[in-house]
Formats: C-alpha cells, sequence, structure tokens
C-alpha cells in the first residue's frame, strides 16, 4: 500500500495529469458535483456521489458512429472512430465502479462495441472507499462493500492522508509513474477506517434489503402481477432514473440529416419514453405500466438471468433521491418482495 | 410546518370514499425515509389510515393526473389541492382536460413545501428522520445528532416566493382560506435583465448545460398536455433525445417555455423536479412578466375559461410595430 499527505493532494493530481486527462468530482455550482476535467482552480469536491454516474465516461449520452455523405447517386461511409485520449477519474464510488462490470457484460461480450471498448481500454478507475453513507444507500443489498472499493487502483482517504493501492495491470503502472511522490504505508488506518464504515452501513436504513426474493428464473413470478399498475400509478414516463442510473444501458440509433449527408449518432435511450423500442409495426409497450415493469424486470430478473446472477443494480441511491415522485427500485422490491 | 393535519385531511378522504360519494383519493403514501413520498391513488380506507402522508413534503401538483385518473376511474375522484395546485386546476379545466363533475376537489391550506436538496445541504447525508415542529424542522441525522433549521430556510423556491394562499378553485375548502400574495416572484427575473446579453448568455448557457433532457420539467408540467409532444414523435423532424450542446442550451427549454407562455401558472413543478437544479421556473416567470407589461396584469388559472393574453385580441393590444420602437426594453 503507499499514501500521500492530504495536504499533497493538488500535486499527485497535477501528476496524474501529465501523462493523461484526470477528471475529478468538482462542484456543479448547483448543490450537486459533476466529474470535472482537473486543471489549475478546479478544487476537488469530497462528495459521496457525482448527480451524473462515471459511466457517461464509456457510454457518453450521446456520440457520432459513422458519417455517409451522399452525391448524386453515390453514398460514400466513412469511419469516424479515432483513438481515445489516455484518461484517468479519481473518486469514483464502489457501486460505481460495481456499474461498470455490468456494463462490460453488455458492451464487451461479442460483438463487442468498439466505441464503448476504446474508451474502457484507455480509462483509469480510481476509486474512494465511503466513509459517510447516506440513508439512500445499499449497496451492501447486492453485495458491494463500500469501504473495499475495486478499480484498477483502490484509494481511501483519512483525516490527514490518501492511501493508494493498485489492483490491476493498469493501476500499477499508474501508481509506478507517481512513485516518487508516494510513500511506502502499512495499512492499520485503512483497516480502522474500513471497520468503521462497515458498521454504519448495518444502521442504514435499508441495510436489510435483500435480493432473495429476485433473480433469473423468476419471470413468471412477477411479471404479471398486478401490482406493477398500483407502483407505476404515478410515474411521469420521464427518463430521470434511466439518466442518473449507472447501470441503465439502453440507446438509440439515429440519423441526422447533415443537408449533403448523414451523422449516425447514438444517444440515450430510457426505458420509460413512450417511444422506446417503436417499431414499425408500433410499440410493444403501450402503457406505463409495461414501461414501468421493464425497467425493474431489467435490473432484477432479466439481467440477473443472463449474467450469473448479477443484478444491474448497484444501490448507489440516486434514483432515491431523484425520481420527482420518489418512486424507486427499493419501494419496488420490498413491495412484490411482500414487505409492504 | 403545515397548520392543516393529516387527521383533518384524512378524515375527509376516508368518510366520502367510505360513503361512495368518490371511488379514489389522491393523496401522497408514505416512503422509506420521512421526505420521499409518492403520489398514490388510493381506493382502500384501510390503506389510507396506514399509508396516507400529509406533511411538508407533499409538495406535487395533482391537477395534471387529474387528466389521467378521471378518464381511467369509474366514479368521482377525490383531490385535495394546494392554494396553488388550483390555479393549476383552472387552466386544465380552461383547456378542457379533464371532466369537471368527475372531479371532488377539495382545497386545503399549505404554508409552504420543505426542499429536501436545500436540507441535505445544510445538513448532509445521513437523515434518519425529519420532523416539523414549532421550533423549525427537526432533523435526526447519522452523523451528527439531532439539528433544527428554520422552516423558513429550507423551503422549496417556489413557496419562498409563493404568489398565492388563496384556492381559485374547489368544492370545499378545509381550514382557512388565504389571500393572494404580493410576492417577491420577480426579483430574479429583474436581476437577469438588469445583465448585459452575454451576461445573460453565459447564466443561462451554465445552467442549460447541465441538462440531462430526462424530460421531467416537460413530463410533471400541468401545462404540457399534448397526446404526443412534437418531441416524442419520430415523424415530427425536431425528435430529439439526444442532449446535443447547441439543442439544449440555447432551444429545447426555450421552446417549452414559448409553448406554455400565458398559460404557465407558475406551479414551479419543473424547477421542483428537474435532476439538476436547473431554475427552469425562471424562464416562465420571464414571460409572465412580460405579458403582465404588454398585455396588463394576468394570472393565468386565476379565472375558469379566462381568455390568455396571447390567444385573445383586444383594440388596446400592443402592435408589433410599438415593440420595435422599444428596441426589447
Amino acid at each position: 500500500m503507499r499514501k500521500i499527505s492530504l495536504a499533497n493532494l493538488d500535486t499527485l493530481f497535477k501528476k496524474i495529469n501529465e501523462n493523461a486527462a484526470l477528471y475529478i468530482p468538482a462542484t456543479d455550482n448547483a448543490g450537486g458535483a459533476v466529474y470535472t476535467k482537473y486543471a489549475d482552480g478546479v478544487e476537488y469536491l469530497d462528495t459521496l456521489n457525482t448527480v451524473r454516474s462515471p459511466k457517461d465516461f464509456f457510454f457518453p449520452q450521446s456520440e457520432n458512429l459513422m458519417e455517409f455523405k451522399v452525391t448524386g447517386k453515390n453514398i460514400e461511409l466513412f469511419d469516424i472512430r479515432e483513438e481515445s485520449e489516455d484518461f484517468v477519474v479519481f473518486g469514483v464510488r464502489a457501486c460505481d465502479v460495481k456499474s461498470f462490470e455490468v456494463l462490460d457484460r453488455v458492451f464487451l461480450t461479442e460483438p463487442v462495441d468498439s466505441y464503448y471498448a476504446n474508451r474502457r481500454a484507455h480509462g483509469v478507475i480510481i476509486s474512494l472507499a465511503c466513509t459517510r453513507p447516506a440513508e439512500t444507500c445499499f449497496c451492501t443489498t447486492f453485495g458491494i462493500d463500500a469501504s473495499a472499493p475495486a478499480g484498477d487502483v483502490s484509494a481511501w482517504k483519512t483525516a490527514d492522508t490518501l492511501y493508494l493501492e493498485a489492483n490491476t495491470e493498469k493501476g500499477k503502472k499508474l501508481l509506478e509513474t507517481l512513485s516518487d511522490i508516494l510513500e511506502d504505508a502499512d495499512n492499520s488506518e485503512v483497516t480502522a477506517q474500513q471497520e468503521s464504515t462497515r458498521e454504519i452501513m448495518k444502521k442504514l436504513p435499508l441495510a436489510n434489503l435483500t435480493t432473495d426474493a429476485f433473480g433469473g428464473n423468476k419471470t413468471k413470478d412477477y411479471f404479471d402481477s398486478p401490482l406493477w399498475e398500483e407502483l407505476s400509478e404515478t410515474c411521469l414516463g420521464c427518463g430521470t432514473c434511466t439518466f442518473v442510473c449507472p447501470t441503465c444501458q439502453c440507446y438509440d440509433i439515429k440519423d441526422f440529416n447533415t443537408g449533403n449527408g448523414v451523422i449516425r449518432y447514438r444517444c440515450w435511450d430510457s426505458c420509460m419514453y413512450s417511444e422506446f423500442t417503436k417499431m414499425a409495426h408500433g410499440n410493444s409497450r403501450n402503457t406505463q405500466v409495461e414501461r414501468f415493469r421493464q425497467r425493474f424486470m431489467h435490473k432484477l430478473v432479466y439481467y440477473p438471468e443472463n449474467n450469473e446472477g448479477l443484478f444491474s443494480c448497484v444501490g448507489c441511491g440516486r434514483c432515491l433521491s431523484k425520481c420527482p415522485i420518489s418512486m424507486n427500485i427499493v419501494k419496488v422490491m420490498k413491495r412484490l418482495g411482500g414487505e409492504n | 410546518m403545515q397548520k392543516i393535519t393529516r387527521d383533518v385531511i384524512l378524515e375527509k378522504a376516508i368518510s366520502m370514499l367510505q360513503s361512495g360519494e368518490v371511488s379514489a383519493v389522491l393523496g401522497h403514501r408514505t416512503g422509506e425515509f420521512s421526505y420521499d413520498v409518492t403520489p398514490s391513488v388510493f381506493t382502500d380506507a384501510q390503506d389510507l389510515k396506514a399509508n396516507f402522508v400529509w406533511n411538508d413534503f407533499c409538495g406535487a401538483n395533482f391537477s395534471k393526473y387529474l387528466i389521467s385518473k378521471t378518464k381511467k376511474l369509474e366514479g368521482k375522484i377525490l383531490v385535495f389541492l394546494k392554494p396553488c395546485d388550483t390555479y393549476s386546476f383552472n387552466q386544465l379545466l380552461t383547456e378542457h382536460r379533464f371532466e369537471r363533475e368527475k372531479v371532488y376537489a377539495v382545497g386545503i391550506p399549505c404554508e409552504g413545501m420543505v426542499d429536501i436538496a436545500k436540507v441535505k445541504a445544510e445538513i448532509g447525508d445521513g437523515i434518519l428522520s425529519i420532523e416539523s415542529t414549532d421550533a423549525g424542522v427537526v432533523v435526526e441525522t447519522l452523523y451528527d445528532g439531532t439539528k433544527t433549521i428554520a422552516f423558513e430556510d429550507v423551503l422549496l423556491e417556489r413557496c419562498a416566493n409563493c404568489k398565492s394562499k388563496k384556492h381559485v378553485a374547489y368544492d370545499e375548502l378545509l381550514g382557512d382560506e388565504g389571500e393572494v400574495i404580493d410576492s417577491n416572484r420577480f426579483d430574479e427575473v429583474e436581476r437577469l435583465e438588469a445583465m448585459t446579453p452575454d451576461e445573460r448568455f453565459a447564466f443561462w448557457q451554465g445552467e442549460l448545460s447541465r441538462c440531462i433532457r430526462c424530460n421531467a420539467c416537460r413530463d410533471v408540467c400541468p401545462a404540457c398536455t399534448c397526446e404526443k409532444c412534437v418531441f416524442d414523435n419520430p415523424n415530427s423532424g425536431v425528435e430529439n433525445k439526444a442532449p446535443t450542446t447547441s439543442f439544449e442550451e440555447k432551444m429545447f427549454h426555450i421552446i417549452r417555455a414559448f409553448h406554455v407562455a400565458g398559460r404557465c401558472t407558475d406551479c414551479g413543478e419543473c424547477s421542483r423536479v428537474c435532476p439538476q437544479n436547473i431554475p427552469l421556473h425562471l424562464l416562465n416567470r420571464k414571460f409572465i412578466k412580460d405579458i403582465n407589461t404588454f398585455y396588463g396584469e394576468y394570472q393565468a388559472g386565476e379565472v375558469e375559461g379566462s381568455r390568455a393574453p396571447l390567444v385573445d385580441y383586444t383594440l388596446e393590444d400592443l402592435e408589433a410595430e410599438d415593440v420595435f420602437k422599444k428596441e426589447g426594453e
């Protein structure tokens, strides 16, 4: 394990930034945090979760895929893919790190999504252990330890020190480039912090939420449940939950007419939207009940069915704090699971 | 804290449901925490007793739900309306969006609703419980013991600048009726008007660049009731899911503000639900203020059936050339 005094945090950021673009959580000037490209004057914000999740780094909200140029009857196709720059993201929480595993299983299995893979290959994640989880946190439900985040490098911040431990080759390489500003450290302070955080996690209001009632092969148990109607009764059909969610990965591919050609792009889509899955014959999910059901069945049943039991929720709590009607996966799990 | 209690409202709801006068009640349902209440349709008295909530977090404007719920439900639906909700209620009736006779509207007084984001900004994460008392909002926290915050300090922006405590529509009123308030709601608009165009552009660019195009502002808006929004229609040619910078920062929200101009009652739901805390209500207030200036004072929803200045014509209307002469002032 290596360490650096928090007084030298800026030195660390500068050093990382010499070799790769560094992104750190900073204020969004509206009460929240947003990953911001490090530069002089950008201050690290000690925050639990950013409003937008870090999935944006690998799966941006919109990106151009290819271009077509039309001349007379000829259509020319342009591959506009570019190699991503090397970048480092600092301060990713354990839940969000876990979300990358969920996304990887979607985008890195055959056929591999080359756009996603390109950015994934160039990105290095420095995670950060939690010490003050919020009441909306429930990562333990999904087997995540907030005090032992994964990532290429794991970090722990104590009162005056930042501890760092490399977990992957990419992580080791990064720490090597920082070797002259890092010191060797023993892990006693980190262990103490982990014990304290784990005790706090046990006291959180959602500490007892389990996934016992969910998983693959549960489709028939819930698909026709009358509870969907009740749970989705006042859903606005907006895309907030899906867009702040670190694991939601649905997208649409669309063409933009440039006048003499086409830019084909993709952008996040939301299963909550009325035109989602719209095809030539129409829409397969005509009401909000069906759209709402799709979102939660995907996270709690379909995804685990196809991914060895891995759930596609990481308990980050963003949807709990951002849904305009405060309807969310916790309420759905409790109601469907028979808790209330 | 609210002056009218849960018990008074609950009693009304249960008696109307049990007598069969209404078949459903629109109310707030308990959440996981003290503050995450969910708008809900209650059809059972036991359910009401167990789960109905009335507290400082019941901010949602129920008027828009009446469009879908009156179509869906048999019989009448009971809805409790805060003063600001009644303006939306009237406006929707003016636009013939639901059948009045299918609704039993009970006006309830409101002392203003609390913004949980402001509470969190004040005390941080780790809220175990929140209770409103005469002394203020008492928050039990995981990390810092119990803290008390002044109610006025954590009000939703729209409530801090409340325009009216008076109900403009109801079948029955519970509690005391209030008055229209001479609020300071245009102060922030005036501050923006005083900026140079470059400063103002920078302000809005800073705000709107956070937009994630979740459409929550539109979907919650009681003035946005098109059967199919042009932005959701692949055949419209302007369907737009991707928040490309140029579109978001310059077009979507401005187009929406134009579309609801003269119909927006300034209920403030757009800003309340925005996950990115964009002060969208300021765009609408600018239009309201301009309409007041150009056509005389007009409050959308104040009178059912009133003609909004932008869809009405009088000989005194400002001519286009007069606007040019004023050079945008």
